[in-house]
């Protein structure tokens, strides 16, 4: 089946097979690594991507499922060279220990961070729910997210 | 947190990066998602390899049907016991597990086959299709039963039946005092096994290069013994075997011993040369992973009126499963601890260390001693409100200090601030505040605070060289590069060894570079666990760098025609002569000295309790230890009368660990071990029933989420360990022993009712609540 979507930024036209899974594309096809699969059921979040913006699981998506969509994973957020706030912003506050859980993480914190620029931290736990940490207790992760809003609202208030 | 300090002599540096939050050298690569773990890899041309699991506990095997899963169009290949060259045995001390099962199955876990597949889906269809003709065997599924006489027995060969280990500490005459102790408690309680619930599960690839080297990455703790442990098991030469390990998704001691390597080593001496991936799904992960040891046990504590404690007797339980793994091991460092931090000078700890059909039990963080955190807490508690005294000050009274005999009757010749952990805590609002607090809880919720306290050993213990090998290259470009030894599973050691490099050297951060735990390239430095991983690599590692620094102004020398080394200075870059002003760049000097010349190697060996008791004797290795850190733990509860549910609103850890190297490395430690040992206590149930795990994936097995947890906050209570790098000591795993019997306590104040079985479900905590009152505490 031929699918057209846009993956991190690039339009693709692609001859697949429409019942695989998104994860395994994007990490063995793809080599977008920075997806990871903690449990392949839905019940981790580490393989969260943003599809049109919204946050979600790629191991319970199919190919077929991209047609005409927009997707971005970790990668198209930012790079070493060029972090997002948020990604810097989960370096800097001690975010990340094993660091296996923070793309799905940091995933889930841009969706968060897109509808709501100044949440609390209530609201970040919540938005965060879906996604496990067994490193963290989660209190850096939380720091963070905040954080990365509040560099946000201070550059958004620059440009004005 | 910052901890400011004068930088080392003879580096320049105005500021010493030691004691200042340094974001992590690994973080932002993470967060980024290019950093490349195990699971991450993907060689051209790859096979996939899968186990077949027994799925039944007890069962002796009569056959395999293969020819079905044969068929599968991309499978190459199917190795049952026959194919398995060497011992076919793993197991770190005993070595009792087999790598494929011949004549039976210990456990649902077992492997019997393992596929060979071009591609997953071939491989999975081919499992199923893999036909066992299994004739089941009664199991022993507890400690009692497995110890009842004519039990079925889970090893026929095993000399002690099912007893993996019988032992016995004990310090002065700890039954004949506590028989004449004024002031008795006694309890029994209960602990399930707790799963390690790494994000990244068990995975590797593994190759066949064509000179006969076995070329391996694996998501592994403990690179270098995996060499030894291989090469046993398939019979091999070790040498052969070069193990790579890349940052770890989490290990928490589940990644300590074979888990893929010797199934993945064994598919690559059939795959013809081509790269082999295997990868456990998060089910076969649970499934076949190890646990927390379950335990039980039994205490009696006595002490005067006065509350000074006098004796202790215990008899604990612990059931290592269908293998050894470190089992005895794990129960040796639980019963090195049932006296908590406290002054008893009389003990007799038992200790049965146990074979049953259940899931293997194995490392993980705190190894042994959260089953004993729990019943010594509870048992102080109990004691508290039988002489109805404060329960700090109670601890206070009786807490270790430096010079006394701890409950193995080892005296603690060093210095340590346990006494200052309790007292932070008796300082702080949560604690002085609590009575206001528990008082404004909402309607239909009822509110308690508790208080628990902890010791954790540092390093392997007596009988077993806690060492390692720092190997540190000025690199061609003229930087300093780090050969990390001792595999990163997310705590952070790769990038404290960055720090204390790049202050050894008065060099800036960003020019020391890491290479991770590879055994061709770096040097043996054991395994991370115990606590040891930066104390002892941390310090081999300032040795290396003393040496390169010497190395480098005696061959600064030359350039700078200098007669003498006096007045020389490393700085950021260069080495410069203070007394002429002159310098040369240490580019210059790499491209100049032979590769031989820029490197240096150092090793440190951890120190020893040099006087051991005369006690512990079945131990044969790992006893005593000679380091502790320490931990006092307040929880904050909210139970909810008309369900039972315990809501965690306040967590408080005060931990002294010697000198704070990364403030934002310690509180991610403390902080992760207090969400695990949240978790430890409300939510994570392992349910097995007759060796058939019922909590089998992340949906029935609850691991805390954000919304479970509140602020987890820490306290770093001063401290100093002279022979620690930087003053530091181990606090990986301290942190994890206080949620339990704090959580336990908190709740207990809240309902009113004696809770000693984990974890503290809304089911238990509503049993508890309604139980009459005045039966708790004491059964």
């Amino acid at each position: 089946m031929i699918v057209d979507f846009v993956l991190n930024g690039k339009r693709l036209r692609i001859d697949c097979d429409p019942g695989r899974r998104v994860v395994d594309y994007l990490r063995e096809e793809a080599g977008l690594t920075g997806v990871k699969e903690g449990c392949g059921t839905g019940e981790c979040g580490a393989c969260t991507v943003l599809v049109d913006g919204v946050a979600k699981l790629s191991c319970l998506m199919l190919m077929a499922q991209l047609a005409g969509r927009e997707l971005l994973t970790v990668e198209g957020l930012g790079s070493v060279e060029s972090p997002h706030p948020i990604q810097a912003a989960f370096a800097g506050h001690g975010a990340v220990q094993c660091g296996f859980c923070t793309p799905g993480m940091v995933m889930a914190a841009a969706e968060l961070l897109a509808a709501d620029p100044d949440p609390s931290r209530e609201t970040v736990r919540r938005a965060i729910s879906g996604n496990l940490c067994r490193c963290t207790g989660y209190v850096k992760i939380v720091d963070a997210i905040t954080a990365a809003a509040h560099g946000l609202n201070e550059a958004r208030k620059d440009k004005d | 947190m910052s901890f400011q300090r004068q930088a080392p002599p003879g580096t320049g540096q105005d500021r010493s990066l030691i004691g200042r939050d340094i974001p992590r050298a690994d973080a932002l690569a993470k967060a980024c998602g290019s950093e490349r773990f195990a699971i991450d890899l993907y060689p051209e041309g790859l096979l996939w390899a899968g186990a077949k699991r027994a799925g039944v506990p007890h069962a002796r095997i009569n056959s395999l049907r293969l020819d079905a899963a044969l068929r599968v169009p991309g499978v190459i290949d199917i190795l049952t016991r026959a194919d398995v060259p060497g011992s076919n045995r793993q197991g770190i001390v005993h070595k009792d597990q087999p790598v494929l099962c011949g004549s039976k199955v210990r456990h649902g876990g077992d492997p019997v086959a393992l596929v060979l597949a071009e591609t997953r889906q071939a491989l999975e269809s081919a499992l199923v299709l893999i036909e066992m003709d299994l004739t089941p065997l009664p199991g022993v599924f507890d400690a009692a039963s497995a110890l009842a006489k004519g039990a079925p027995l889970v090893h026929e060969e095993n000399e002690g039946g099912n007893i993996l280990l019988h032992a016995v500490i004990a310090a002065g005459e700890g039954k004949k005092v506590l028989r004449r102790c004024p002031v008795r408690v006694r309890g029994s309680f209960i602990v399930p096994m707790q799963e390690h619930a790494f994000l990244e599960t068990q995975n590797g690839v593994a190759r066949l290069r064509p000179d006969g080297t076995l070329d391996m990455t694996v998501s592994t703790q403990a690179p270098f013994r995996d060499r030894f442990e291989i090469a046993s098991a398939l019979g091999l030469d070790p040498g052969r075997i070069r193990i790579r390990a890349p940052y770890l998704g989490g290990g928490f001691g589940g990644k300590d011993g074979a888990t893929v390597q010797c199934l993945l080593a064994l598919a690559a001496l059939k795959a013809g040369g081509r790269p082999v991936k295997m990868v456990w799904e998060r089910e076969e992960s649970i499934l076949a992973g190890y646990k927390r040891h379950a335990a039980r046990l039994h205490y009696e504590l006595g002490a005067g009126r006065d509350g000074r404690l006098a004796a202790l007797t215990c008899r604990i339980y612990y059931d290592t499963g269908a293998y050894a793994h470190l089992g005895g091991e794990i129960m040796e460092l639980g019963m090195e601890h049932a006296g908590g931090p406290y002054r008893i000078p009389n003990t007799h700890i038992e200790g049965f260390c146990v074979y049953t059909n259940n899931p293997v039990a194995g490392a993980f963080r705190g190894f042994g001693v959260a089953q004993t955190s729990f019943a010594i807490e509870r048992m102080v508690d109990a004691l508290a409100a039988k002489l109805d005294m404060d329960p700090l000050q109670l601890r206070l009274q009786n807490a270790l200090r430096p010079g006394d005999l701890n409950c193995s009757g080892v005296r603690l010749e060093d210095e340590f601030g346990f006494a200052g952990c309790l007292e932070a805590i008796a300082g702080h609002p949560h604690w002085t505040g609590r009575g206001q607090w528990t008082k404004a809880a909402r309607p239909f919720t009822r509110r308690g605070v508790g208080l628990a306290c902890a010791a954790n050993a540092m390093g392997y213990g007596r009988g077993l060289p806690d060492a390692a090998v720092a190997k540190l290259e000025l690199t061609g470009q003229g930087r300093f590069r780090v050969y990390n030894a001792v595999a990163d599973m997310g705590q952070g050691n790769a990038a404290t060894f960055c720090q204390i490099a790049a202050e050894e050297l008065g060099q800036e951060l960003r020019d020391v570079e890491l290479v991770q735990p590879d055994t061709l390239l770096c040097h043996p430095s054991g395994s991370s666990s115990a606590s040891r991983t930066t104390y002892t690599f941390g310090n081999a590692l300032i040795k290396a760098c003393a040496a390169m620094r010497d190395k480098l102004f005696a061959r600064a020398a030359l350039f700078l025609l200098k007669d003498e080394l006096a007045g020389l200075a490393l700085l950021p870059g260069r080495v410069r002569d203070t007394q002429t002003g002159r310098e040369v760049a240490l580019t210059r000097m790499a491209a100049m000295l032979p590769r031989d010349d820029r490197v240096c190697v150092s090793e440190f060996l951890m120190p020893v309790v040099a006087d051991p008791p005369a006690t512990g004797r079945a131990f044969r290795l790992g006893f005593p230890h000679r380091f502790f850190s320490y931990a006092a733990h307040l929880c904050g509860v909210e139970v909810d009368e008309l369900t039972g549910k315990v809501t965690l609103l306040r967590s408080l850890t005060a931990v002294e660990g010697g000198q704070v190297v990364n403030p934002q490395c310690f509180e991610q430690q403390v902080q992760g071990a207090s969400a695990q040992g949240a978790g430890y206590a409300l939510f994570e149930d392992f349910k097995v029933d007759q060796g058939r795990i019922l909590a089998k994936d992340l949906s029935t097995y609850l691991i805390p989420t954000a919304l479970d947890l509140p602020d987890l906050e820490v306290i770093a209570v001063a401290g100093d360990e002279p022979t620690g790098p930087h003053g530091l000591k181990g606090i990986g795993e301290v942190g994890l022993h206080g949620p339990l019997p704090a959580i336990a306590s908190a709740v207990q104040m809240a309902v009113g009712a004696h809770l000693g079985e984990g974890p503290i479900t809304p089911e238990r905590a509503y049993a508890a609540a309604k139980r009459p009152r005045g039966k708790g505490g004491r059964k």
